[in-house]
Formats: C-alpha cells, sequence, structure tokens
C-alpha cells in the first residue's frame, strides 16, 4: 500500500541534553525477552547498579518479583576487564538458580572497554563443563545505541540464532508479540487457541511477569516459553512478527528465520484496533484455511456495536500519543478508525521509521496539522503538546506531569505505567482489547465531560 | 530448604543468648551473580543530592543513568522542582568514541539558560572514566561562564556500592559549603543532615526544632537549597540522621569548621525524643530543655491512645527488615517493640562491623541478622521464620507479596512521612493497615482451607467434563 506523505513533521531538536527521556536504556528490553523465557535468568555484564535499576524500574510496573544478575563491576574489572566475574557470576547463578539458560546482555561499561563476551561464555563452558546445564545467551546491548526497544529486538534475534535449529517441518506457528503486557500475550494465546492454531510465543511473559502468589519460593517464575519450541522453530509454517516499524527491518529474528531456515515471515502491524486485527485474522486465514471463530466473530460485532453507540463522544477530538514506534502506530490506526485526530505522534527510538508507518495507517484519516517527533524526550512533546489544542493523551505514566500541566486527561497504556495497579494487565491487542481501549476512551472523555460541566448530570 | 551461595555464608548470622557469636562479615564487594539488592556508586551519590530543589542535576552518560531515578523519590520540595527533571547528555556511540566533552560542554549551557539553577552537578557514570572525559574542566569552564558552581560529582558506578557514591555525593556538596555569610545564625543553630524530605519529613523535624527555640540553619538535603548548603558552616550542631549517607560531610564540618556532630534518628517515639533532648543539652540552655520537655510529653500524648489500640492487635507479630543503612534497621527494631512486635530479621545492605554488634544487641535471640543480601535468602528466612511483615524498598515488595506477607515501604519512594511522632503514628497505621489485611485468609502460605470443593451433585445432573471443540448443537440433540 503506498500511503501520502504526511504533512507536518517537526524538525529533529537540536539540543544536546536529554530532559526527561521518552526510551529506556537497551539492557532494559534484552533483561523482558529474558524474562519470558522458561528457566532463564537474565544476566548484566556490568555494574551492579545497571541490573538494580532496571529491577526496580520493572518491578514497579509488573509487580511481580524480576530477578536480574549482575557481574558487578569493580574499579579494578573496569581495568583489567570482567572476565574472572562474569564467570564466578555465572557459577553463583547456576548453583542458585539451576537455570536452563542464562541471558547475558552487557552494558555500555562493557561493550566501552570492549570485553569479548563470546570468548569469555566459551571458555567458561571450557573450564566447567560438568556444572553448566545452563545454555548461555549472549547479547550486545551498549545504552549508547538504542533505545530499550532495540535491546529488546536485539535480544530475540540472539535466542532465536542461538536455539533455532533445521527442524522437522511441523504446524506450530511461530509468533513475536514484541514488547506488549502480559494481558495482551494472554489474549494473543487465547486468540490462537480459539482458532485452533498451534504455535511458539516468544518471549512469553504472561505468567513470568504476572503470576499467582505462591506458597514457596521460586528461584524461577514458572512459565515462558520452553526453549525445547524455541529450538523446533526452524519447522514452523510461518514467524508472525508484529509491529509496523520492525516490518521495515532486515535484522529481525523473523528475518533471520526466513533467511536461514526458510520459514515464511508475516510482518504485521500489534493488532490494535479493528482494521489492524483484522489484518491479523486475514493473515492467520491465509495460513490455516479457517476463518474467524464464531466467539470471536462476536467479540467483533460487539466492538463494531459499541464503536457505533459511542462514536460522537469521540469524533474529532484531538489526541497525543507517546511510547514505543509500534505501540504509537497501532494507536495512531485505532485513533483514526474512531474519528480521533491523532494530533502529535512522538517517540524516544530516532530513525525507527515511525513517520512512514503513520502515513500508512492513517492514509484514510485527515492528519492536517499532525505533528510527528522522533528521537524525542518529554520535555520537547510536553513543549509541543501545549501548543496544540488537546482532549486526550495517550501513553505511559511519565507523561502524568504534561497531562497535569496541560489539564488533559491522561490514558495510560504501555510502558512504564508506575503510577496506577495493574498495568501488567492492560490490554491493547484484538477485538477484546479494542473494546477496552473505546470504553476507557469514552469514559475518560465523558468523565471529565462531566466533571467540568456545571450543571453535572448523572446521566449522558 | 533452600541453600545459600557458600561466599555469602559469612555475612549471615543468627544471635544466640549471651554468646557473642561469631563476626558478622561485610563492607564487602557484591558477590558476582547474587542478585544483589545494592545499587551502585552512581545511584549513592544521586540519592544523596537528588532532593536539592534547586540545583540543576546532569547525569553525563548515556540514558539509562538519568532515565531510571526520574522523579522516582518522594523528596519534597516548598519551593523549586527542579530536581524532580531527569537530565542526560544521552551519550551516544559517537560520542563515545570521540569523547563527550563538548555534548556536555553544550548541555550545561542550554539547560543553565533555560532553566536558571543555583548550581549544577555533574554526575559521571561508569563510561565517562574510561572514555577519559576532563569532566572537571568542562565543569570549570561553564562555572566561569555562567557564574554558578558546577560540581563534578565522581559517582561512576564501578567505583563501588552506594557507600563510595555518599562519598563522592558529601565531597561535592562540601564545594558549595563556606561560600557565603553566615550573618543571622544564633547560638542555638543546628543543621540536620541526612534527612531527605520523604512526604515531608524534614518539614515535620524543621517544625519541632523551630518550637523548641533551635534555630534550623540547613536541612541536608531534605528540600534543600544552594544558599542553605553554603551557609550552613554557621551552624552550631550538625545532627546526622541517616548515617551511612552524611557522616562524611559531618566531618568535614567538623575538621574545618568545629561543628560538633550527633548521630540521632527521627523515627519512633523513643530516638525521635532522644534526637531532640540531645540538641537541646547540647545548647544547654533550660528553657530549650522546658521546651522540649513540653513538645515531647504533648506530642506522645497525642499519639499514644492509638498506638496503643494497634499494639492489641499487632502484638506478637513477627517483623522481618532489610535496609539501606543500620541506623534506620536500630530505630525499626524500637519501634516495632514499642508496637509489641518482634523483628526476627533484620538487614542492611551497607552496615558497618560497628552496625552490626549494635544491631544484635538490641535485637531478640534467635534473630538473624544479614548484611548485602538478596532475594532468595531473603525468601528463605521469611519462610523460615514464618513472619507477618516485611519492611524494605521496592524491590523487597515483590518478594513479600509472592509469599504473602505484609509489607511496609520504608525507602525514599515512599509517600508517607514516617519521621517524627506523628511519622510513628503514620507507620503504625501501615503496619496495621498490611498486618491486619484480610487479603492473607485466601494466599497459599496462610489459607486455611483450599477452594471450597463441590458439594454433592445437584439432584440426577449428569455432565460429562468437556472435551476440546463443543459438539455441534444437532448431535446433542439427538
Amino acid at each position: 500500500m503506498k500511503a501520502p506523505p504526511l504533512p507536518a513533521t517537526a524538525p529533529e531538536s537540536g539540543a544536546a541534553a536529554a530532559r526527561n527521556a521518552c526510551k529506556l536504556c537497551a539492557p532494559l528490553g534484552a533483561c523482558v525477552v529474558f524474562s519470558g523465557i522458561e528457566s532463564c535468568v537474565p544476566f548484566l555484564h556490568g555494574s551492579q547498579g545497571c541490573a538494580t535499576y532496571i529491577r526496580r524500574y520493572l518491578i514497579s510496573h509488573f509487580r511481580e518479583p524480576v530477578d536480574i544478575a549482575s557481574s558487578s563491576f569493580s574499579e579494578e574489572d573496569t581495568v583489567f576487564g570482567g572476565a574472572r566475574n562474569l564467570k564466578a557470576g555465572l557459577r553463583n547463578v547456576v548453583s542458585q538458580y539451576h537455570p536452563e539458560a542464562i541471558g547475558v546482555a552487557t552494558t555500555c561499561l562493557a561493550e566501552t572497554i570492549g570485553e569479548d563476551v563470546p570468548r569469555i561464555l566459551a571458555s567458561y563452558q571450557a573450564e566447567t563443563p560438568s556444572e553448566t546445564p545452563a545454555s548461555l545467551i549472549h547479547v550486545a546491548t551498549p545504552s549508547y545505541a538504542g533505545t530499550h526497544i532495540d535491546g529488546f529486538h536485539a535480544a530475540m534475534l540472539s535466542v532465536v540464532r542461538q536455539f533455532a535449529q533445521a527442524s522437522e517441518r511441523h504446524a506450530r506457528l511461530n509468533l513475536f508479540p514484541g514488547f506488549v503486557s502480559p494481558e495482551d500475550l494472554r489474549q494473543l494465546k487465547e486468540m490462537l487457541r480459539a482458532a485452533g492454531v498451534d504455535f511458539t510465543l516468544l518471549p512469553d511473559y504472561s505468567q513470568t511477569l504476572d503470576g499467582r502468589t505462591w506458597s514457596e519460593y521460586h528461584r524461577l517464575q514458572p512459565g515462558g516459553t520452553p526453549l525445547e519450541s524455541i529450538r523446533q522453530m526452524g519447522g514452523a509454517p510461518a514467524t508472525f512478527e508484529l509491529g509496523r516499524t520492525l516490518a521495515a527491518k532486515p535484522g529481525t529474528a523473523a528475518a533471520w528465520l526466513a533467511r536461514e531456515h526458510g520459514v515464511p515471515r508475516v510482518a504485521l502491524g500489534l493488532p490494535i484496533g479493528l482494521r489492524e486485527t483484522d489484518r491479523f485474522w486475514a493473515e492467520l486465514e491465509r495460513l490455516t484455511g479457517h476463518g474467524l471463530p464464531p466467539a470471536l466473530d462476536d467479540e467483533r460485532g460487539r466492538l463494531i456495536d459499541s464503536l457505533v453507540d459511542g462514536h460522537k463522544y469521540v469524533f474529532g477530538k484531538r489526541a497525543a500519543i507517546f511510547g514505543d514506534p509500534d505501540l504509537v502506530v497501532g494507536l495512531a490506526s485505532f485513533l483514526g478508525e474512531l474519528g480521533v485526530q491523532p494530533a502529535l505522534c512522538a517517540t524516544g527510538s530516532k530513525n525507527s521509521g515511525m513517520k512512514n508507518c503513520l502515513a500508512e495507517v492513517l492514509a484514510d484519516t485527515d492528519t492536517s496539522g499532525l505533528v510527528v517527533l522522533e528521537g524525542a524526550d518529554h520535555a520537547a512533546i510536553a513543549e509541543r503538546a501545549k501548543e496544540l489544542r488537546l482532549d486526550l493523551l495517550l501513553g505511559s505514566s511519565k507523561g502524568y506531569p504534561m497531562a497535569r500541566e496541560l489539564k488533559v486527561p491522561l490514558i495510560r497504556v504501555g510502558f512504564p505505567i508506575h503510577d496506577r495497579l495493574g498495568g501488567q494487565r492492560v490490554p491493547h491487542l484484538g477485538y477484546r482489547g479494542a473494546q477496552q481501549l473505546f470504553d476507557r476512551l469514552v469514559n475518560t472523555i465523558l468523565e471529565s465531560r462531566q466533571d467540568n460541566s456545571s450543571t453535572g448530570y448523572s446521566y449522558l | 530448604m533452600i541453600r545459600l551461595i557458600p561466599e555469602r555464608e559469612a555475612q549471615i548470622v543468627r544471635k544466640q543468648s549471651g554468646q557473642p557469636g561469631p563476626k558478622l562479615a561485610c563492607d564487602r564487594k557484591s558477590v558476582s551473580g547474587s542478585v544483589s539488592q545494592r545499587a551502585c556508586a552512581f545511584c549513592g551519590s544521586r540519592v544523596v543530592l537528588y532532593p536539592i530543589a534547586d540545583a540543576l542535576h546532569i547525569v553525563h552518560g548515556p540514558i539509562g543513568c538519568a532515565v531510571y531515578n526520574w522523579d522516582i523519590r518522594g523528596a519534597l520540595s516548598s519551593g523549586p522542582q527542579l530536581h524532580r527533571n531527569s537530565f542526560s547528555t544521552d551519550l551516544q556511540e559517537m560520542e563515545v568514541i570521540y569523547g563527550g566533552e563538548k555534548k556536555l560542554l553544550q548541555a550545561l549551557r542550554e539547560l543553565i539558560d533555560r532553566y536558571q539553577p543555583k548550581a549544577a552537578f555533574v554526575y559521571s557514570t561508569c563510561i565517562v572514566g574510561v572514555i577519559g572525559d576532563d569532566v572537571n574542566a568542562v565543569c570549570r569552564q561553564v562555572a566561569k561562564e555562567k557564574g554558578i558552581a558546577v560540581i563534578p560529582v565522581a559517582s561512576e558506578g564501578f567505583r563501588g556500592t552506594k557507600k563510595t557514591g555518599y562519598m563522592a555525593a558529601c565531597e561535592a556538596a562540601y564545594q558549595l559549603v563556606g561560600t557565603r555569610s553566615t550573618e543571622g545564625i544564633g547560638p542555638h543553630s543546628l543543621n540536620i543532615l541526612g534527612d531527605f524530605n520523604i512526604a515531608g519529613e524534614s518539614w515535620i523535624i524543621r517544625r519541632y526544632f523551630e518550637e523548641m527555640g533551635v534555630q534550623v540553619v540547613a536541612t541536608i538535603t531534605g528540600d534543600g537549597r544552594v544558599d542553605d548548603l553554603r551557609r550552613c558552616h554557621g551552624a552550631k550542631l550538625n545532627l546526622v540522621q541517616c548515617s551511612g549517607s552524611m557522616t562524611h560531610l559531618a566531618k568535614l564540618l567538623e575538621r574545618d569548621h568545629g561543628i560538633p556532630m550527633r548521630r540521632v534518628s527521627f523515627f519512633g517515639l523513643e530516638d525521635t525524643a532522644a534526637a531532640l533532648y540531645e540538641a537541646a543539652k547540647f545548647f544547654g540552655d533550660a528553657e530549650i530543655l522546658q521546651r522540649t520537655q513540653a513538645l515531647v510529653s504533648r506530642e506522645v500524648g497525642r499519639v499514644y491512645p492509638e498506638l496503643a489500640r494497634y499494639r492489641e492487635k499487632l502484638a506478637g507479630k513477627k517483623a522481618a527488615l532489610y535496609v539501606g543503612g543500620a541506623f534506620k534497621a536500630f530505630s525499626l527494631v524500637k519501634a516495632l517493640k514499642l508496637l509489641g512486635m518482634q523483628t526476627v530479621l533484620a538487614g542492611t545492605q551497607t552496615g558497618n562491623a560497628e552496625d552490626y554488634e549494635l544491631l544484635r544487641e538490641i535485637c531478640d535471640d534467635g534473630t538473624v541478622i544479614v548484611d548485602d543480601s538478596n532475594p532468595v535468602e531473603l525468601a528463605k528466612f521469611m519462610l523460615e521464620l514464618d513472619v507477618d511483615l516485611f519492611i524494605g524498598g521496592v524491590k523487597e515488595r515483590p518478594i513479600a507479596y509472592k509469599l504473602g506477607v505484609g509489607f511496609c515501604d520504608h525507602n525514599h519512594e515512599r509517600k508517607i512521612p514516617l519521621a517524627g511522632f506523628e511519622g510513628m503514628l503514620h507507620f503504625a497505621r501501615e503496619i496495621h493497615g498490611t498486618v491486619m489485611s484480610p487479603v492473607w485468609q485466601f494466599v497459599p502460605r496462610r489459607a486455611k482451607t483450599t477452594r471450597p470443593t463441590a458439594p454433592a451433585p445437584l439432584g440426577n445432573f449428569q455432565s460429562e467434563p468437556p472435551t476440546g471443540a463443543p459438539a455441534p448443537i444437532e448431535e446433542a440433540l439427538a
């Protein structure tokens, strides 16, 4: 589909300082992927603070224990290299956690001093063959290159490259959802099960980062994608890889599977809203030959029914969306089909290709006056938002200061949600996710209208 | 039975009656791979200086370090809010290769022009030392250009634990001290060090001293101001609360300005009263002492009836605590005792040998004492000691909750003041609200019964468990 170029794009800010960044560092994304693999411990090769900060940040959103080991660099390690520490750390993780895998992501310190991690891991395995049942995954995630989303996808590629082997053809679809909520993962799994499709979801932190209360301590959270399933990914009928900006990139995990094992890559947007979810199902139908299962068709029908019920409340409203590029594109597509005008779309990622993707999904939408910011921080976003007349903000809790200042309601989506309970259970995907997003959206508008009215009707 | 990492065993002891017991090993570097609850030197520096509200705080390095502490703390300011932003040079690959000095220079100019801060702190992150940026030179240049103090903080994460960072922060803050007139500072004056005004705690404490007739020159760094720091050397006494973070600054003030220091704590009734009396006695003024007595008896009288009600409910419950510094741990053990609770596990991230000796003295027999613990150990002891409550920070919260244990946040992110007499009331309400919650009856560890099983089948109703897809409706009717 060829889309017209977007009319308005803000110039890249020339500022030297990041003021309230709208991105996190690459190792965080890698840790999320490793958390979604069964019996896998994330391990950061760097200073203790990196692991601790990231743990705290993830814990505040998911409200689950998140164990991330660290090689705890000292001054001496920084000068002479951290090999000894990394090996000792791996030994300790093995003896404490008995994991099947350890995901070793580097930090900027390890990268800057030029640690040869693959060599260290190989020599560790050679030195300690008997006590290394754990497979070691390595991913380079210096935080001076890219964002947490780049770290996420780099880890995806590392995992798949390391484990996926030439495998007999089977009927299990590979599904790479990107960085979505545990609720979204559950939603995707339910959708595929309802359609009778067998699949391997990677990563799958639906349980590991949103599990039940325990009677005894589990060093490793139950759940996650089994390594054995990842090993067989080379024999899958296709890989569905979600995220429109990701689709334009050649070096993804799905692209690697296509190149090395001939598994067709089906690159789709995040199924947010009606049209993107319809596309998801259309591709699934192409693969399986089966249409939408009746229960889901009902969900779809109810969604459309509710869009009709609520359309007038939202039509012509103006929204700002900020966050990870693929989420912003998905939400923009959804708002477009509701008649809500995306007035500002912003991401912290640079060169993500978000602008082109927005042009695609908003081809039928009036985008006059749309401001697109890439490589933006929250200060820049807030400054632009102030100039626009906005009715709604969609994004993480980090937009709250802006919402408060502008007196515009914030609908919390994506990551991180640090100021509300249940960030891990926010649904974005599928018809059901769209339903809940739509209800929240309409009710946010109604609530703000009600609160700001002098009459205060209890019947709207 | 959960096994421990052998190297960690020396950092765990159990108090046994009458015996001195083995010395607890501490002041060690974290064991690699043990998922320490500690952070790094950068984190330590950032924690200490963060509440200085009219200073610019810029993190020189890639984005991670800055973004993870954007507005995460409950450190309130009565005026400027500049400290609640996250500023970073957001170093990119090219700058890592060719150096980040230029970017730092430009960033500082930009931010100082825009926000007009009273001073700027420049935090070095891990790679800054490695790529060889001359941060000091850049700071000197900008200070000259802009006419404000631009202070480098040697906070590279790998330099050590938070303690190392505390030292670096104290050194940095000390650069401001002594640069402003001490006019108007009376003989009955003090500084409060190591209170960070979490949820307004510095204000509570300040009110007490004002009522006593004691002048508070600077609260360092809670609700902190650059100008207060610059003249704090005029105070006659330093009260040091978070001793781990601020003792170094107090020692510098003692060495160069002859200001004596006292270690105090404002957590719990006992320790708050002791702190106020300590100051009153220091000034040796009869009127101050009298006002202090009146204040203490009035405030204790005000909170006691409600505390007594909680005590009735909480008596005999068991608590575990794992906090940053040891002085807070002492106060908590005493505060819990006041509520009738027993501390069965006490640990800190960065206590020293002397601290642990004292902790052992005030704890009951059987109490487990740990240094630089990790999730596996904390969980092990929570279960083995069967605790009802865990006091810690946000990293410990999910461990407690996962095991169905009540939790009280006693760290910098909380939004509830726990210091002073009224703080003790908040503390008791927090503890009561978590320990007495009815939700624990449902968690596996405490569940008296499992989910009720179905009673006898209704009438003659027969059903087969569903197997896969439902049968077509015609078939079911046939």
